[in-house]
Order: C-alpha cells, then structure tokens, then sequence
C-alpha cells in the first residue's frame, strides 16, 4: 500500500493553522474561513480514500489486516532504542482518520456559522487547524513517544480554544485547570513510556504489540511489589488515558472546558480528544490483555465502569444543558473504557475491542451533533441554563428533529447508530462480567432518562419570556446537523466487526436478542420516565428530588470533586509543601545569590573612581606597573 | 662605533630621551605635545636599536632595518593621531587632554 500521501493529510491542516496564525490580521474573516474549511476538505477527502483503499482494496492480506509503517529515525539512542517519526495505518488509525476528518470538518462548517462577527475568527480557525493537525498526529503515530508529543499538542490546543474567550475569568480558570488536570496525568504516562523503553528496549507500536514479540511475552522477567514491571508501566500509561478521557479520578476538567465555545466542545470534548485515552489502551491492546493475564486491563474494565456510573448520575442533576451533554461524554467514554476493558483478542472474544471502536464511531456522530445542536439552541436564546428554555421546537424545527434523532441514538433505541454499538458492548460485557454488565445496563437506562429530560426541557413544555423570538441557525449550522443526523442514523448499519477486530482478523458479530430487548426496554423505560416527569411542566421532578435529598444535592455538586480537590491543593500541597518550599527559596537561595550581587556593588562603588577616564593616568598607572615588574623580574625574581 | 665614545654612554642618552618622553606624556595637557612626546619615546628606541646593531654586532644590519622601519610605523601613526586630533577638535572645540574625557562615557 503506497503511504506517501498520507503524509498529507495531517500536514494540511498545519500549513493552514500557519498560514491562517501568521497571517492573523492581513486575512479577512470571510476569507480565513474558507481556507480552514477548504484545507480540511482536502485531508478529509484523502482520509476516505484512505480508508477505501485500506479496507477495501489493498489493506486485507491473508485475510488479516495488515500494518503499514512508515518512518524515519529521528532521535538515535542506542542500536536498539530509538525514537521514529512515521505514519502507521491500520484498522483503528484508519477508522479515527475518518472520524476526525468528519467532525472536524462538520465542526469548521458550523463555526463559519457560528462565530461569525467574533473578533477572532481567524484565531479560532488557526486553532482548530493546529488541533486538527495534532489529532492526526496521534492517530498516526508510530510509537509511544510520537503520541505522547503529539497528546500534548492536542493538550495545548485544546488549552487555546478553552480559553479562547480569555476576557472572561471562568474560561481562564477553565483552561488552566484542563491543561494542569491532564498534565498531571500525563506525567503518570511519560513515566510508563520510560518504564516500558527501559525493560523492553523499544517504543514501536509493531513491535510492543506483536503477541510473539518479547515485549510481550517476557513480562513475568521483572516484578516491582507483587506485579510486573510491565503492568506498572502500563496502569501508568492508563493513567495518562484516563487524564485525556476524563475518566475518574481525572475527570474534573471536562464539565469546566465547556466554558469554551460550543463548536470546540463539540470537536474536542465530545467526539475528538477525549476518546484519544480509549484510543490509547486500544492501540496497546495487546500489551494490555497479554501481560500478566490482563490485570491492568480489569483495572481499565472497573475504572470504565464506575466512570461511566458516576457520570451518568451526575448529568440527571445538572442545570447547564452542555454540562450535561459533557457529563454524558464522560459516561459514555466510560462505556468504551469497560468495552476494552472486558474484551479478549481472538475473532468473537474481541468483541468488546472491537464494540469500544464502534462505539466511539457512532459516539462521535450523535454526540457532535448534540453538542451542535446544544450550540444552535445557545444562539438562539443566549443562555446555557435549562431554565431558560422551552418550547422551542415551534421556532427551531431542524434543530428540534437532529437534536431528537441524537438522543434517540444516545438512548440506544435501534435501528439509530447507539443501538447497535452500546449492544455490542453489553454482550461484551455480560460475556466477562457480569457486575460491569448491570452497571453497564444501569447506565444505559440512566443515560436514556437524563437526555430526553433535557430534550423535553428544551423542545416542549412552556414557553419562556424570550427578548426577541428564537430563530432557526443559518444553513451553516443547520447543513451540519442534518448532515451528522444522517450519520447518527446509518452508521450503526456498517459491519464494524468486519473491518475491526483486536486480533485484526475480523468476525461476525450478531445481534443477541435477549440482550438487546433488555437494552431497549431499559433505555424506553428512560425515555417513559423523562417523559412523565418533563414533558408537561410539573412539580413531579422537585418531589422526586426532594425524596433523595441527600443524595441529590451530593450528585448536584458532583460528588464534591472539585471541593476535594480545592482542599488538597490549597490546604496540603499549598500550605504544607508549596508555602514551606517558598520560603526556602525565598530566603536562603534567593538571598545568598542577592548578597553576593550586593556585595559585588558595594566593593564596585569604592574601586570605580580610579577608572577616570584620564588618558595620562591610565599611562602613568602602566609605567608604573611595568616599573614594578621590571625591577621584580630582572632583582627580586631569583631561583 | 663612533671614536672614545662607548656603548654606555649613547644608551644613557636614549634613556634620557626615553624618560623625557613619558614624562611628556604624561604631564603635557595638549594632544599634539602628547604625539611629539610618544615620537621622543619612539626615537629613544630606534637609537637603541642602532646602537646596539652597531656596537654589539657589527656585521648584521637588522636593527637599522627596524629603525627604518620604526621611523615608517611612527610616521603613519603620526597621520593617524593628527587626523583624530582634528576630526576630535572639530567635535568638541578643543585639543586639551582634560576635554577628551567625555569619551569615557
């Protein structure tokens, strides 16, 4: 398969961020629009070629899907250890190409809608190209240190365009808080990355990954407390992923980047970025289920769980529609997390493997679209709260139906996108688990309720005393929506299990009945639920809440998170490490170095007058030294 | 070698010369008596070389060839000194050595 144009694909996007970024002021906003949306075009329309050259021409060899790389050394460290810069294509790359491709250039048509009139427009198309490009930079790496360069520069970008209204003090705070989150994480990541060159001497994906390669199969060689050195490194790595895809204990970040603008949190913090840590523990897969019989692997499984728990419970309680959809990102990251997490590697038990990728397929499409959505309805009345809204749907009837046919595909309800996906994952997971399963099928009916709860909130019930009427979004805005509807819609239909699987064999996956008439029943009995309780405004929700009470408020303020973390940053690590550590600096190195300046200007003070600028005396000081040295050499120098 | 005159005698006349000239130098408070001064310190070398190429080697020739040369070198400083007294001069109104100090800064 020829590789060379793939170069292409994540370098147009950065030649556009530099042209649209150096340019800044000299490009008028009409233009610089149509150069982001063009350039994305083209990586696009070479993502899909790609991908039908990949699976369905040239990618298939023996009826497994074969790895291509393509590198250059760029740093030599040793004969056996060093560091490449490359493109590696296979099922997963080349499914991630697609879907970046598509958001973002779905997400660079809306903006044109969406912030137009802002001041920085052109600032803001550099950024999503800058982002576009660094995504596809992940997805293509070759090996741990690639990714781990190109994850920080998705880091960075998404740090930009959190804060991308810097005026305003929430999305500073915002972006600074998602860039020291993840950063923490990432440190965990960077030392599994050493860890893993140190015992395996090398950082190739092909090579790690090779189920037959050493890296693998001598992971018993070294053991650190109780558990391979290996797991550690990679429960370390994992770490990093939880960090990017806001899994617990890592997750604060997420609800706060949405202070960002809606278009960015749909590219990044919805469909993108996020799912870079499920792409992560996908790309190790086999690392993760081969060493030391998959242990760090169940830590994922259980992790993916709790998150995915956890933030569903959350979401019912939230106010702010697109905190909301960004708990619903998280519980849904979650979702894939356990996928992998309970998956095998041979043809039919890889099924959660291959679940995890489908789900962050369709994923991508319906929660793009709500975000969009969520974005369109923000437009038109000016406000992110709930409270709000209502009745919308007479003014906005394409945001009305896109918005509905995204929470019917999130809500798992066939023969939409989620449906077929979230199956998957639960016959996953009742295959291996069957705790993770109930949490699993627990989620997918809370998930159902906390969606049409705030569809209902938004479409239906009464009026609210708008300034002017709501009005349909331009036809950049709403071509999107119409355009991921389509998508939510019929990509459930696609054979994933055919293209991608852990072993990359492929496989027939079917549908088991029993399970997906659970799945369904769960997700109506959701539905049913936010219907009866915000259909028709009533009180019966407040009751319901007020029954809970403690619990409520607990999962209103999201468990607290926050308020524990402002403690042990303020109160220990401030307080008890940072302040002590100041001071230390403050007074004794600051001060010594101080006092040697000082000193230094004092005895500079005294000497200075004999620099006098008198020629005849800088000539009178030389005969005289020379005098001296003349009668010290030629009378007092004896050996 | 010059008739009942001994080498002792022509470099006691060049240190004198010499030490005439640095105490010029250092004393004059006009630049242009600070030039013909370092020329005095100039000549009090080449009559040493002279001297010395005459009385303590009598067949070689190289220190007239150095004085000859020295006489070049001072000349063309000479030039050089005399075109910065005067592009100084033109800025500040003045030869004096006390005046040029605004030079340190």
């Amino acid at each position: 398969m020829n590789l060379n144009y793939i170069f292409l694909i994540p370098l147009i996007p950065l030649v556009v961020f530099l042209l649209l970024g150096i340019f800044n002021q000299k490009i008028k906003p009409s233009v610089s629009g149509y150069i982001g949306v063009f350039g994305l075009l083209a990586s696009t329309v070479l993502s899909f070629y790609t991908a039908y050259q990949y699976f369905f021409i040239s990618g298939k060899i023996n009826g497994l899907y074969q790895t291509f790389v393509e590198k250059t050394v760029w740093m030599n460290f040793s004969d056996t250890l060093r560091i490449d810069m490359g493109v590696l294509i296979d099922p997963i790359a080349v499914m991630m190409l697609v879907v970046v491709s598509l958001i973002s250039l779905m997400v660079h048509i809306y903006s044109m809608g969406y912030m137009k009139g802002d001041g920085g427009y052109t600032k803001f198309f550099a950024f999503l190209s800058l982002f576009t490009f660094s995504m596809y930079g992940l997805v293509l790496a070759t090996n741990l240190f690639q990714i781990y360069m190109f994850w920080e520069l998705v880091g960075v970008s998404s740090y930009l365009l959190i804060g991308y209204y810097y005026t305003k003090p929430s999305a500073v705070a915002a972006a600074k808080k998602a860039f020291i989150v993840t950063r923490f994480a990432d440190l965990g990541f960077l030392i599994g990355i050493l860890i893993i060159g140190y015992y395996t001497g090398t950082f190739d994906f092909e090579t790690l990954n090779n189920p037959e390669g050493s890296a693998i199969l001598n992971w018993a060689a070294t053991s650190f407390m109780g558990l391979s050195a290996i797991t550690w490194a990679l429960l370390l790595v994992f770490i990093g992923g939880a960090g990017k895809s806001a899994m617990l204990p890592f997750h604060i970040w997420l609800p706060d980047a949405m202070e960002g603008p809606t278009p960015v949190s749909a590219l990044i913090h919805a469909a993108t970025m996020v799912v870079a840590g499920i792409y992560l523990v996908a790309r190790l897969f086999p690392m993760f289920y081969f060493v030391e019989d998959g242990f760090a692997l169940n830590i994922v499984a259980y992790v993916g769980a709790i998150s995915s728990l956890f933030a569903a419970i959350i979401a019912i309680t939230q106010t702010d529609i697109k905190r909301v959809l960004a708990f619903s990102t998280m519980s849904q990251l979650g979702y894939m997390m356990l996928a992998l997490g309970v998956s095998g590697y041979e043809g039919h038990e890889g099924l959660g493997y291959m679940a995890s990728m489908f789900h962050l397929f369709t994923h991508a499409m319906f929660k793009a679209l709500l975000f969009l959505g969520a974005g369109s309805i923000i437009h038109a009345v000016h406000s992110n709260y709930l409270k709000d809204m209502g009745g919308l749907r007479k003014y906005m009837p394409i945001t009305n139906i896109t918005f509905l046919i995204a929470a019917i595909a999130i809500a798992g309800i066939p023969p939409f996108a989620g449906f077929w996906s979230k199956d998957e994952i639960l016959v996953a997971a009742f295959e291996h688990n069957k705790l993770i399963y109930y949490i699993g099928v627990l989620v997918a009916g809370l998930t159902a309720f906390y969606i049409f709860r705030i569809y209902f909130g938004i479409f239906w019930g009464k009026d609210k005393d708008y300034e002017h009427a709501p009005k349909e979004s331009p036809l950049s805005m709403t071509f999107p929506l119409m355009f991921l509807a389509l998508m939510s819609i019929v990509v459930g239909f696609i054979p994933f299990s055919k293209f991608i699987s852990a072993d990359k064999s492929g496989f027939e996956a079917h549908l088991n009945m029993p399970l997906a008439a659970i799945a369904v029943g769960v997700g109506a009995l959701g539905i049913a639920l936010a219907w009866i309780f915000y259909k028709k405004e009533n009180n019966l929700a407040e009751k319901f809440a007020n029954r809970f009470g403690v619990f409520y408020t607990w999962a209103y303020h999201k468990f607290y998170f926050d308020e524990l973390y402002l403690f042990i940053t303020k109160k220990i690590v401030f307080k008890r490490i940072a302040a002590p550590i100041a001071w230390f600096d403050k007074k004794v190195v600051d001060a010594s170095m101080r006092g040697v300046g000082s000193k230094t200007i004092q005895a500079s003070e005294k000497i200075k007058g004999i620099q006098s600028g008198k020629v005849q005396d800088y000539a009178f000081s030389f005969i005289i030294g020379t005098v001296v040295l003349a009668i010290v050499f030629i009378y007092l120098w004896t050996i | 070698m010059i008739e009942g005159v001994t080498i002792y005698e022509i470099l006691g006349l060049s240190s004198i010369l010499f030490f005439i000239g640095v105490y010029g130098f250092i004393t004059r408070k006009n630049l242009i008596s600070i030039l013909i001064s370092v020329e005095l310190i100039l000549n009090a070398s080449v009559v040493n070389f002279v001297v010395i190429n005459k009385y303590v080697y009598p067949d070689m020739l190289q220190g007239v060839y150095v004085s000859i040369f020295i006489i070049a070198v001072a000349a063309a400083e000479t030039a050089l000194a005399v075109s910065i007294i005067i592009n100084l001069y033109r800025q500040i109104n003045s030869v004096e050595v006390r005046d040029t100090e605004i030079m340190k800064h």
